[in-house]
């Protein structure tokens, strides 16, 4: 395939990956920013996201369509509940205290993994998108002598990819909102700024935590929903993510929504190209190189700012 | 002083004599359960995939284990004996199936152990198999067995290997598809065989391999694999296993739309997926390898027949309880087969116990053909006792309608291939 139409299909599949990367990411980034909590079951609150589409698609029935719009609201509203529960019922119990909450949330990923393995089984199952044609794009170029349009071979993308890369962008547009003009938000950042001083102010923190601790896994739920017409709900899926996701906060910076959205596109585009023009695995050495390059350089993070 | 014991009589000598001779005329009956020393069960430690990418297989090779082993049993089991089937999930991890081997042997006491399909774990788990002298009974397809990478208490008489396979089908690709073909296969043992004798067989065609992509087995998205396919490939060969099968082949027909060249793939590729899943429309008139058939075809055998039911598998290859629940019909009658190996290798060998595991592999080492039977629904096949792999019977089907249509079938003959290997010479 030409150069040209390479690249721009490169980029596509890259920025897929940066967006269901970017929603998984922010959750993983304002938990920790605003809790301290290095969320290790993050990638299974992913899993279950997609876990609970499928189960919703099948309830449901009729259209695709039907299926997916209740799976994209249901699937986030139970996961950012369960997460909000074990919030309240664990991570507030050993008081947040940095080491055991690390033990806690990888009790709670094997807790969920093997749950859902228990109930739903090992199967991969898929969810069929709302709408899913195929988008042929034109190339213009010059042919020996004249300027022209073709199609390359193979070049095209999905409507559906593409609304992936729309919805998560309208999602992290609202994100941004919720932090940055609403009075939750404020409630938050007052929260992530200064814990006691917060409390002194009457705010209820424990309340704003497992608050948190449910959007973080909303979000990331709602990208294994939008991600699950692509790929299939399987109960091992949570796993690369979590490591995607972990990478892409380093990298971005702890707690630093700006950043973490900006190294999840770095991230997701960098993974598309290299993968198309060399190979998926160096991609990902990359991106691991990257990751110690940054903690050696640059503890905080690209865009974090240094504590203490 | 030692006490005279009263002398034989004439008499009592003939009466002795001739309550052998009566004893002896009743061997047939009582000496089976003699030999047995029990009417124990023969504990068969079943490897099997129940969880991790090889999963759907495992519920498979499950479903057809069992359905085995019920009608081995009610026809008397094994040297009067019944079998009992110790599963134990290995996780389809190398690592884990070498445990599981070993609680086979040390835990659970097992005669055997079988069943295993995904090549890294029947390479991992296979030296501890031969450590323990433990018959390990494989139901893989890799060329591992015949390669002489194993060892003699590792065998595979129930299905074909890699090698056999695609040396015996790529005649077909290069006169009825093309000769310039692009390989897409697995980053894995299994996928190595096809990228090794795929490429090899099809040059001997007079073609050429173009290209040969390599996806590690854990991947979850395919596209980004695709641009290095060549414009002038005229064969795209494709082979995948694990969850994302259908991921892999719904984007390829994104990828390619109404253009792209013609399409030779393994059923592995689409193994308990069902053809009709949305996406997938582009596989219509393209071509697939099954070990067999998936779909009744019309001049299905009255043994396949009574195989299909006995697994609870309906006319489109899924189960009959849900339609929805398609099976990994090309691989998972390996298990039947393999328990019915085990069956006549065990009677003709006498097998009464761990003690006899030397006599039951030199029993199956012994077999040659085994004609098309209840016991061999697939087919006719033909045991090489030295490299301790079975040959047989492959299809090419082909997309019609939505339904796999088989257009041909290879002779034995056609997967043979010379030996690498004298099992035979490895000490027991």
């Amino acid at each position: 395939m030409e150069f040209g139409p390479h690249l721009i299909l490169a980029t596509l599949e890259g920025a897929v990956t940066a967006a269901v990367l970017a929603l998984t990411a922010v959750g993983l980034s304002l938990v920790f920013g605003v809790m301290r909590v290095v969320n290790i079951a993050h990638g299974e609150f992913y899993m279950l996201g997609a876990v609970i589409a499928w189960y919703v698609a099948q309830m449901v029935g009729g259209h695709p369509a039907l299926g997916f719009v209740a799976a994209l609201v249901i699937a986030p509203l139970v996961v950012g509940a369960l997460a909000a529960a074990a919030d309240v019922t664990i991570l507030k119990r050993i008081e947040y205290d940095p080491e055991r909450t690390i033990v806690a949330t990888i009790g709670l990923l094997y807790i969920i993994q093997q749950l859902t393995l228990m109930t739903y089984g090992p199967e991969a199952r898929p969810v069929e998108a709302p709408f899913n044609t195929r988008v042929e794009l034109p190339w213009f170029d010059w042919f020996e002598t004249l300027f022209g349009m073709a199609q390359p071979w193979g070049w095209s993308i999905t409507s559906y990819k593409l609304f992936v890369i729309f919805a998560a962008g309208a999602v992290l547009c609202g994100v941004w909102a919720m932090m940055a003009r609403t009075k939750i938000g404020l409630l938050m950042r007052a929260t992530q700024a200064d814990r006691d001083m917060a409390l002194a102010f009457g705010i209820p923190v424990e309340r704003v935590y497992a608050l948190v601790f449910g959007i973080g896994a909303g979000l990331a739920a709602l990208g294994a929903v939008l991600i699950v017409p692509i790929q299939q709900a399987h109960y091992l899926m949570g796993v690369e993510p979590l490591l995607l996701a972990f990478i892409v906060v380093i990298i971005g910076g702890l707690g630093s929504l700006p950043g973490t959205v900006l190294a999840a596109l770095f991230i997701g585009l960098s993974d598309g190209i290299i993968s198309v023009f060399f190979s998926p695995t160096l991609a990902k050495i990359l991106a691991t190189l990257l990751v110690g390059l940054v903690l050696v350089f640059r503890p905080q993070g690209l865009f974090g700012t240094r504590t203490a | 002083m030692t006490k005279l014991i009263k002398g034989t009589s004439r008499r009592g000598a003939l009466k002795t004599l001739a309550g052998a001779a009566a004893g002896a005329a009743s061997l047939p009956l009582w000496a089976r359960y003699a030999q047995a020393q029990s009417a124990e069960p023969i504990k068969i430690g079943f490897q099997q995939h129940s969880t991790g990418i090889g999963a759907a297989y495992g519920r498979w090779y499950g479903r057809t284990t069992e359905a085995a082993v019920k009608l081995i049993n009610e026809g008397g089991g094994i040297n009067g004996r019944m079998i009992e089937i110790i599963a134990e999930d290995d996780g389809t991890d190398p690592k884990r199936g070498a445990e599981v081997v070993e609680k086979f042997a040390n835990q659970h006491g097992c005669d055997v152990g079988f069943g295993t399909l995904f090549s890294h774990v029947v390479i991992g788990s296979a030296p501890r198999a031969g450590e323990l002298k433990l018959p390990y009974f494989v139901v893989s397809e890799g060329h591992h067995v015949a390669s002489g990478m194993l060892n003699r208490y590792t065998l595979q008489p129930g299905i074909t290997d890699v090698k056999s396979q695609v040396q015996a089908m790529a005649p077909y690709v290069s006169e009825n598809l093309g000769k310039k073909v692009t390989m897409i296969f697995p980053d894995f043992a299994f996928g190595h065989d096809h990228r090794d004798f795929f490429s090899a067989a099809i040059k001997e065609q007079g073609g050429e391999v173009l290209e040969q992509i390599a996806i590690p087995p854990s991947e979850t998205s395919f596209t980004k694999y695709f641009p290095q396919i060549p414009r002038d490939t005229e064969v795209l060969y494709h082979v995948m296993v694990g969850p994302a099968v259908l991921t892999f082949v719904k984007e390829l027909g994104e990828f390619f739309g109404d253009q792209g060249p013609e399409i030779f793939g393994f059923i592995d590729s689409l193994e308990a997926v069902d053809i009709s899943s949305p996406g997938l429309e582009f596989l219509e008139g393209t071509y697939f390898w099954e070990g067999m058939p998936r779909y009744a075809q019309e001049d299905q055998s009255e043994h396949e027949k009574f195989y299909r039911e006995a697994v609870g598998v309906d006319e489109n290859g899924a189960s009959v309880s849900d339609p929805s629940d398609v099976s990994t019909y090309a691989h998972m009658f390996g298990c039947w087969e393999t328990l019915h190996v085990i069956k006549a290798g065990m009677e003709a060998s006498g097998y009464a116990g761990p003690e006899d595991r030397p006599a039951l592999i030199e029993a199956v080492e012994a077999m040659g053909e085994m004609p098309e039977s209840q016991a061999h629904p697939q087919g006719a096949k033909r045991f090489n006792g030295k490299t301790h792999q079975v040959f047989g019977h492959q299809h090419i089907s082909r997309v019609e309608n939505g339904r796999l249509v088989r257009v041909h079938t290879t002779s034995i003959d056609d997967t043979l291939y010379p030996d690498e290997v004298d099992y035979t010479t490895q000490p027991l």
